[in-house]
């Protein structure tokens, strides 16, 4: 039998270290979600009040009514076609960035950083003065003669879509930079050196071996649109309202908060769900070997 | 209940004015008062117990930068008490986060008016004021008074401000006449499809359903024809907007030529030289604000400070800046030209030109129709 040669103090220290995290997960995260949770059993009455009364007829409403569903699934369509968006995107600026023999690299990354240091809703405020009926594009379209009438850009969900992959696409940038960075530039080189093609030795190479970075940058892509509520509430139509804003009205407008946890809780089921899946095909650890090469 | 120290100086001086006290008296009082307060510090206050600072939440923009210039920051030098702020572009949202506050975090709402007193009410936030510290509510039109007082006896609030929602156009593209002409169907002509606004409300929307399918917006009898007419809407409108901020950006931008409007807001585009008119249909929805207290504030500053802001030179100013007509009597109050050019003044004090909502009517169908609205705004 193995003997253990830590004292018990030692064996304790990791905890010592670990307990400000896990304390601040437990209050923070797991307590409010319990707290979420049981108010989803609540029984609206009016406006704001609401008897706890312990009923699933939340839950019911939720499963029986198509509404409900019909938003989940155009939430899940609109942050999967954004994450794929922002993968397309995001691969040939990362393999540039990840590639470049510049000295001053650092200064590419610099550039992707840019951004965060403006405030995202004013971000994406920007895009109104870009796409709207009196925005540069328009304007500049209609002063060279190229449109008479101005383009219904603004308010449609292609708007809402650019205005996530604006701001996710660092995010996936990143992701995939960081595993192409720690790819061993010799394995291409031997794979050139066995007769591969430059496209061989990427496809057979590069790729799969910085697909823990893609996957990453992926799942964070549509984890983040999915629960975006900002762009869809700015730069969003009528029918552009994704699941963060039923959530939000829900609560806010309706004041129904026993059914505003509910479809916060259904939500966080969904990605959990999704984290769960790529986990099963991915493992979640490429995520942080991803990060950490 | 505890007065602030400004509140007691002029009870003193009133007393002595009437006839109370005698000079030496006052004049001892008020010296042994200016003494004790040169000496008292921030601390001072805190220490007796007394609120050093009020909160109040509205509704931002033009509005509260009126509210704030003409009434806050001339009660802060005059007594010393800060007034800190804070906004909302819906008042659903501030009463989401008084849901999760404690007693005396939110204090001072300039709240829509009876249908949302009710709100507060059905969730116990009301307070009650005492209304001999509000002498200045004497001045505000009983018209206004009444809907509160049926609620609650005993005031939570002091009636501020009153308005309409309005059709606003764009007079490059849309004449006088044709608004006058086409009223609340203007919001639903197909002719302006894509180019149409509207405030995201329920209230607002079934209101000009109502009015746009003939019927009494206080009491609509064919629902489904109000929905179906809200359905039409909303597939011409262009964009619901959710602040007055909002709004004026979107008539200013030419995103939109035509919308329902917040008078006040239209007032101060036109001031500022925008092409856009303001006309008020038959039946247009007219709504009322007050400044409500809610309960575990700070009682004694709160009344004084709405009591300063129903002053009347404060009234006026505020009201001309923020250009909503104050809820003073005109028979009793001598009020400017200005305001009396403003967009749903009511010069008879009577209100019974503007068609306010019926606090009942619209308390019976709040929750349904709000989730009704909810899920049409998106496309259901």
């Amino acid at each position: 039998m193995a003997v253990s040669v830590l004292t018990a103090g030692e064996r304790r220290r990791p905890w010592y270290l670990l307990a400000p995290t896990l304390l601040a997960l437990i209050f923070l995260l797991l307590v409010p979600i319990g707290i979420m949770l049981v108010y989803t059993f609540y029984t609206f009455k009016t406006a704001g009040v609401e008897t706890a009364d312990f009923n699933p007829g939340n839950w019911h409403e939720f499963f029986t009514d198509p509404y409900y569903r019909g938003f989940l699934w155009k939430t899940a369509r609109v942050a999967a076609i954004t994450a794929l968006l922002c993968a397309l995107m995001g691969y040939p600026a990362a393999y540039c960035i990840a590639m470049t023999r510049f000295r001053h690299k650092w200064l590419l990354l610099l550039l992707l950083i840019v951004p965060f240091w403006i405030s995202f809703t004013i971000r994406t405020f920007s895009w109104i003065h870009i796409l709207g009926e009196q925005g540069v594009i328009n304007v500049t379209l209609k002063s060279l003669g190229l449109i008479s009438e101005p383009l219904q850009m603004l308010y449609t969900e292609g708007a809402v879509i650019m205005g996530m992959i604006h701001f996710l696409l660092p995010y996936m940038i990143l992701n995939v930079y960081v595993s192409l960075d720690g790819i061993d530039r010799n394995l291409v080189s031997a794979a050139r050196s066995l007769g591969c093609t430059n496209w061989q030795a990427f496809r057979e190479v590069t790729l799969p071996l910085s697909l823990p970075g893609l996957g990453a940058g992926l799942l964070l892509s549509f984890v983040l649109a999915a629960g975006s509520y900002v762009t869809p509430q700015i730069l969003g139509g009528r029918s552009d309202s994704l699941f963060g804003n039923l959530i939000f009205d829900t609560i806010m407008r309706e004041l129904n908060w026993p059914m505003g946890t509910t479809l916060s809780v259904v939500l966080l089921a969904l990605l959990g769900v999704v984290s769960v899946i790529y986990s099963r095909y991915m493992g979640l650890s490429t995520i942080f070997k991803g990060l950490s090469r | 209940m505890k007065i602030s120290s400004t509140r007691r100086l002029e009870r003193l001086q009133d007393r002595y004015a009437n006839g109370g006290m005698d000079r030496r008296t006052f004049l001892g009082l008020t010296a042994a008062a200016a003494a004790s307060m040169g000496v008292m510090t921030s601390w001072g206050r805190k220490a007796l117990g007394a609120a050093t600072e009020v909160r109040f939440d509205g509704w931002g923009g033009v509005v509260q930068e009126a509210i704030d210039k003409y009434a806050f920051q001339p009660y802060t030098a005059k007594t010393g008490i800060k007034v800190v702020q804070g906004t909302f572009d819906d008042e659903n949202v501030v009463i989401t986060k008084i849901k999760s506050a404690s007693p005396g975090d939110f204090q001072i709402i300039h709240s829509s008016g009876v249908e949302y007193y009710k709100k507060y009410i059905d969730n116990g936030w009301t307070s009650e004021i005492n209304e001999a510290n509000i002498p200045n509510l004497a001045n505000v039109m009983t018209a206004m008074i009444e809907p509160f007082r049926k609620m609650t006896p005993k005031l939570s609030c002091a009636p501020y401000d009153y308005g309409t929602t309005g059709i606003a156009y764009n007079t490059k593209y849309i004449s006088e006449a044709e608004a006058k002409e086409k009223g609340a169907n203007l919001l639903v002509d197909p002719k302006y499809k894509g180019k149409i606004g509207a405030y995201g409300d329920m209230v607002t929307r079934v209101w000009y359903a109502s009015l746009q399918t003939g019927q009494d917006p206080n009491d609509a009898k064919d629902m489904d024809a109000v929905w179906a007419k809200a359905r039409e809407a909303r597939d011409l409108t262009k964009k619901y907007w959710g602040s007055g901020a909002e709004l004026m950006d979107l008539l200013a931008k030419e995103e939109i030529i035509v919308t329902d409007a917040w008078s006040g807001r239209i007032a101060a585009l036109q001031q500022q030289g925008s092409p856009i008119g303001y006309h008020d249909p038959a039946g247009s929805y007219a709504w009322m604000e007050d400044m409500l207290i809610l309960k575990g504030s700070p009682m004694a500053e709160c009344e004084e400070l709405v009591n300063f802001m129903l002053d009347t030179a404060t009234a006026i100013a505020v009201a001309e800046g923020q250009n909503y007509p104050p809820s003073l009597d005109p028979k009793k109050v001598q009020l400017t030209d200005k305001i009396a050019k403003l967009p749903a003044f009511d010069p008879t004090g009577e209100m019974k030109a503007l068609t306010f909502a019926n606090p009942d009517y619209w308390a019976a169908h709040s929750d349904d129709w709000t989730k009704q609205w909810d899920r049409i705004s998106k496309g259901a």
